[in-house]
């Protein structure tokens, strides 16, 4: 059984990715490890992994319904049924169809067809890419097909596969925000890491963030980054609240600059190298209370 | 009317503070903040409210124990995983799987579930001290599907037609989904926030095909290019081989952020700095 971390922050561009390659360099001394790119539509975690090896890559389909117009009788049983305005009939015109794009796949509209006009066929949403990294992980990675509106079941069809992995731990690198794309990609897993900057704009969406973490139920821990400006708002909201504070990443306008060229893994100042095996060790220990838990 | 559009593809790259730098030059403009799901423009913007509305978001089923017989048809029609039998060997649902599509609710032989609209999802129309601001707060978890974007961007609209506005500045989420196709949609214009990364060239290749899906004119603006002087000459190579104007390129600073504490524009902040000043550049050319 995996123990399940995910990387969230609100915020974009808080060290989201940053956080989660180290992890995954950090975890893959000692473990086998499967980080989970969850962020489809920008995925960046292959960008800072230019050592890992391609192993191949699996088309991902929605099923969507279509009419078939030769058994419709235009009752318009299925307009009804769809909560998501995808279908439209005009009897007088005997028209039928539904939109693709905004189909969700619920299987409501196949339901209410008394006529069997409805049949599903594949929509293409994006693919899955796996990759080996290091000796033992592997790196899998969601990518939206551009101009797809269906991030969300791509996201819970990438979890199946990387959980079918079952590697010792597996880390999911959110996307932004907070809404659904959040949502499934935390859902059911062990511990969230919320990675925040201090600023007026990082606080904000760390509560956010956190307010949809305590909801959920899920034990959490937040890393500070890009730390040591003047703004001091974000430590007092973790300090009187009691809130984890697994580590404090100081800014630097070099270690800005390795991260743009990608070089996080090879060219980190020991500094920082330092700090990810800190919050690593607290991670493993959090794992290993988990694993006893769970020994059956 | 104009709406222009700022997007990044990667988030973080500065959208919403240079939004800001902009509302606080702009004139006959409104402007409207199409990141619901981490709305920050307001920050800066400190705008007071006027109107509070209630958007209702997705319809979200749950299961009456009293009526229920656990047939589990429910459970076996629901394509969400969504419906759970729990220790006590009832059938729940889990709130945040639900899609919201009443399936369920529909093929319950006992009539034991409903569905309510969640409320947790709102509008408002504001007044800063820059102008009339839109803006939204979704509650966490919801379904960002656009419809909220959608919502914000129509009353920013109306707001614009009733004062005669000649633009509505709209700064737009992060990614390239759905929340983004919706912030999109109609849009006059998109301006690019670039940062020179590996990460931020990759995401703005992603964002600048999807834009081009749509035929919406671009411009864009290089922030922090001195992080990286390298991959910022390759945006630079980058947008001119798809023919996007780079307007202004913005050196890191770390007056943004002490202006974002003190909840000031840069503009407002250091109005001497070569960033305020590159904003100024920026707005005369999206006034073009």
């Amino acid at each position: 059984m995996s123990y399940k971390i995910a990387i969230a922050s609100g915020k974009g561009g808080t060290g989201k990715t940053s956080v989660s390659v180290n992890l995954l360099q950090q975890f893959s001394h000692a473990l086998d490890v499967t980080l989970v790119d969850c962020d489809v539509e920008e995925p960046n975690d292959h960008l800072f992994l230019p050592q890992s090896k391609f192993l191949k890559s699996e088309e991902e389909f929605l099923q969507v319904a279509q009419i078939n117009t030769n058994n419709c009788t235009y009752c318009r049983r299925c307009v009804e049924y769809c909560e998501f305005n995808a279908i439209t009939v005009i009897p007088p015109l005997e028209f039928a169809k539904i939109n693709a794009d905004l189909c969700h796949s619920c299987g409501a509209c196949l339901v209410a067809c008394e006529e069997d006009a409805i049949i599903e066929s594949p929509s293409h949403i994006g693919e899955t890419r796996f990759n080996q990294v290091f000796a033992l992980s592997k790196l899998i990675e969601g990518r939206l097909k551009i101009g797809s509106p269906m991030q969300t079941k791509l996201i819970s069809k990438l979890k199946k596969k990387a959980l079918a992995e079952n590697k010792r731990i597996t880390l999911f690198d959110a996307p932004p925000g907070t809404s659904c794309p959040v949502v499934e990609t935390i859902a059911d897993t062990d511990y969230v890491i919320m990675v925040t900057e201090p600023t007026p704009f990082g606080l904000h969406d760390l509560k956010l963030g956190i307010h949809l973490i305590q909801e959920m139920n899920i034990p959490f821990g937040i890393i500070i980054n890009k730390a040591g400006g003047p703004f001091k708002d974000t430590m007092e909201y973790i300090q009187s609240n009691h809130f984890e504070l697994l580590a404090e990443i100081p800014f630097s306008k070099e270690y800005a600059s390795i991260y743009s060229r990608g070089d996080l893994l090879t060219n980190a100042p020991q500094e920082f190298l330092d700090i990810y095996r800190q919050i690593g060790n607290t991670l493993i220990e959090k794992m290993k209370i988990y694993e006893g838990n769970h020994r059956s | 009317m104009k709406e222009i559009t700022v997007l990044s593809g990667k988030g973080g790259t500065g959208k919403t503070s240079i939004t800001a730098g902009l509302a606080s030059i702009a004139e006959d403009t409104v402007f409207c903040d199409s990141d619901v799901d981490a709305a920050d423009l307001h920050l800066i913007l400190k705008p007071k409210i006027l109107n509070k509305n209630i958007f209702d978001g997705a319809w979200v089923a749950s299961i009456d124990q009293e009526l229920c017989n656990h047939c589990g048809l429910c459970k076996e029609h629901c394509r969400f995983d969504a419906i759970h039998i729990n220790e006590h060997e009832q059938h729940v649902i889990n709130a945040y799987q639900c899609d919201g599509c009443r399936l369920c609710e529909r093929i319950c032989p006992a009539q034991a579930i409903t569905s309510k609209r969640s409320v947790k999802n709102f509008w408002y129309i504001s007044k800063s001290r820059f102008g009339t601001m839109i803006h939204a707060e979704m509650g966490p978890g919801e379904e960002n599907s656009g419809k909220l974007v959608s919502q914000v961007r129509k009353v920013a609209k109306e707001k614009a037609k009733e004062q005669k506005a000649s633009i509505i500045l709209n700064d737009g989420p992060p990614g390239i989904g759905c929340p983004v196709i919706s912030a999109l949609t109609g849009s006059q214009e998109v301006l690019l926030v670039i940062e020179p990364s590996k990460s931020g060239l990759h995401d703005i290749k992603r964002l600048i095909s999807l834009v081009q899906q749509f035929k919406i004119p671009m411009k864009a603006i290089i922030n922090k290019y001195d992080i990286n002087l390298e991959i910022s000459q390759e945006i630079e190579d980058y947008l001119e081989e798809e023919s996007i104007p780079l307007v202004e390129k913005l050196c890191f600073d770390r007056k943004f952020v002490d202006a974002m504490i003190q909840g000031k524009s840069i503009v407002e902040y250091a109005p001497e700095s070569e960033n305020a000043k590159a904003i100024q550049n920026i707005w005369r050319n999206l006034n073009h």
